[in-house]
């Protein structure tokens, strides 16, 4: 924990709850009658509204982008490093919204929320949310917060794809969108790996059909084995290399199969960790979601065409060792969106990370977000 | 402005959409933008310059023109193509003055005249690589890796069948001399060209 909150931290920060009644049609074609969205704001609303900047999270994330919430939290926000006074979102200018979206499982309305027309948690009669979905219900976010058009609407993975759906779906409604490390549609490599962690939770004796509630219990171990798959995928040879390379944990091999190297204990205690903190029925919605998101099918397949409602400008980042979404992914949208006639920059930057390298301050990285940004603060006024 | 971008920018209309290859800074496509109402995008490489663009509001990609062409750019779907002192810099001109002109229905390029009067008089005495305003580098780290004269570029439009629809030729710091026009290729550093392969 800090002694003290860094100068360059929005510092303590508590989250709220923010109820919806009025009914939300999702993709699937049901309905959500009521529901909650966690959110937490940083920086201030100006009087005309205009210099909101809305954050969509990725697959494990939540509404705690920046600061602290109590002196005794080890880690801030999961993006602090880019959101702050005087960062690339600049909380001095930008009034900064984060939520956690709907089937989240840090306060927002999730399978583990309680049905009310069973009085027990959802479960998996939870609906299986959509990309679309979750932006429909960030707009009544917006709505009630009497943000009319956002400044930006920024995301990285699976929230880059929120972002780039924000421009389909409400093109009036944000004048930014800003796409990092994302991919207008995973490869069947990508839906492979979300199925492997799918398989890994459903077949965990605990998880009972996604009852697991009911019983008292959690799928622990299914959970555990999808965060390590999943780990995996979010960092690069090099950089899993450089960390850990061969590096016994003790002098000798031991001729058994206990976490014997650096790098299984390491997966192991991430995956132990997750499992201790999030819903299994939430991880296989959330990779359900990310599978699904594909804008241009409706298009016939050309993204270009479903591009055309879209009047924003879009900032497109990729990071060179990223191998879950690289760089030629980022690429493909870039190209649609040269075809459709939209605005867009694009840099791929060269980071050691793989997919991570978008929650970490590089310094190009850095530079062309706080550049980028403080041109989207200048034309809002702020 | 430096003249030649003042005699560029009268050469793009309002509402045009236009491709700056190796576009800086942004400078010029920032002012088509603001002051002749163009869209358009800039390809750079340079990180510093990327990041200007940005700061400024112009689309800028990062793109190398060497190893990723254009082939990411529709049939004409620009209304001008534009490269300003980076002919010389690529490794393949002849491919790149072909895809400027698929992409876009007419370049305007300049670039140093390696024939003008300096520099041939600077190899002719000294015998060593010359070096000028326009040509600062030493023979070993320029960038200049494809440097001709505008006898050498008319001849390449010749043989591809483009027409050049008008040239200026300029001094070294951009300015329009008579005795430039006069005899161009010994007198001119940059020139100017404007290309098209649509018939008049």
């Amino acid at each position: 924990m800090p002694d003290s909150l860094p100068s360059d931290s929005v510092g303590l920060v508590s989250p709220q709850t923010v109820h919806f009644d009025t009914p939300i049609e999702l993709a699937c074609g049901q309905t959500l009658d009521s529901y909650d969205l966690v959110v937490e704001t940083y920086g201030t609303l100006n009087p005309e509204a205009s210099n909101a900047v809305l954050i969509c999270h990725a697959l494990s994330g939540h509404h705690h982008a920046a600061g602290y919430h109590s002196m005794d939290d080890k880690k801030p926000g999961w993006w602090d490093s880019c959101i702050g006074p005087g960062k690339p979102i600049d909380t001095n200018r930008f009034f900064v919204v984060s939520l956690n979206n709907l089937g989240g499982c840090h306060g927002s309305t999730g399978p583990n929320s309680t049905n009310p027309a069973t009085g027990k948690p959802y479960g998996p009669d939870f609906p299986v949310i959509t990309v679309a979905d979750w932006v429909k219900s960030q707009a009544c976010l917006a709505d009630r917060l009497g943000i009319e058009q956002w400044a930006a609407v920024v995301g990285g993975s699976l929230g880059g794809m929120q972002a780039l759906q924000w421009s389909l779906d409400y093109p009036d409604r944000l004048r930014h969108s800003v796409v990092i490390a994302s991919t207008p549609r995973l490869s069947a490599q990508n839906i492979a790996f979300n199925e492997v962690a799918r398989q890994a939770i459903t077949s965990d004796r605990e998880f009972h059909d996604g009852r697991y509630y009911d019983f008292d219990t959690v799928p622990r171990r299914g959970l555990m084995l999808a965060r390590m798959v999943g780990h995996i995928t979010y960092l690069s040879d090099a950089s899993m290399g450089e960390k850990f390379g061969r590096e016994l944990r003790e002098e000798a091999y031991k001729f058994g199969f206990d976490a014997e190297f650096q790098v299984e204990s390491y997966l192991r205690y991430q995956g132990e960790r997750f499992s201790e903190s999030f819903d299994a029925n939430t991880y296989l919605l959330m990779t359900r979601a990310l599978d699904y998101f594909d804008p241009a099918y409706s298009a016939g397949g050309d993204l270009a065409k479903a591009l055309a409602p879209a009047s924003c400008e879009y900032l497109v980042l990729s990071f060179s060792t990223d191998w879950r979404f690289s760089p030629e992914r980022s690429e493909e949208m870039v190209n649609a969106m040269i075809s459709a006639r939209k605005k867009v920059s694009y840099a791929e930057i060269d980071a050691p990370w793989g997919h991570d390298a978008f929650l970490i301050p590089t310094p190009r990285y850095t530079d062309i977000f706080t550049a980028y940004m403080d041109r989207a603060a200048r034309e809002v006024g702020v | 402005m430096r003249p030649d971008l003042e005699i560029i920018q009268q050469w793009v209309q309002p509402g045009h959409h236009v491709l700056d290859l190796g576009c800086g800074n942004g400078t010029l496509l920032d002012f088509l933008q603001r002051e002749r109402g163009a869209t358009g995008f800039g390809l750079e490489i340079n990180p510093d310059h990327i990041t200007t663009c940005m700061a400024k509001g112009v689309s800028v990609i990062e793109q190398n023109l060497d190893t990723q062409g254009l082939d990411n750019f529709d049939d004409g779907m620009f209304d001008v193509v534009l490269m300003t002192q980076a002919l010389q810099a690529v490794r393949r001109p002849d491919k790149v003055i072909e895809e400027m002109l698929r992409v876009g229905r007419e370049g305007i390029v300049t670039f140093p005249n390696f024939a003008h009067w300096r520099l041939r008089w600077g190899l002719a005495l000294s015998g060593r690589m010359p070096e000028s305003d326009a040509l600062p580098y030493k023979w070993y780290n320029t960038p200049n890796i494809r440097l001709c004269t505008f006898k050498d570029f008319e001849a390449l439009c010749r043989q591809k069948g483009i027409r050049i629809k008008s040239r200026r030729v300029v001094d070294g710091q951009h300015q329009n001399s008579w005795l430039a026009r006069l005899w161009p290729n010994l007198l001119g550093e940059i020139a100017i060209y404007r290309i098209t392969r649509e018939n008049p």
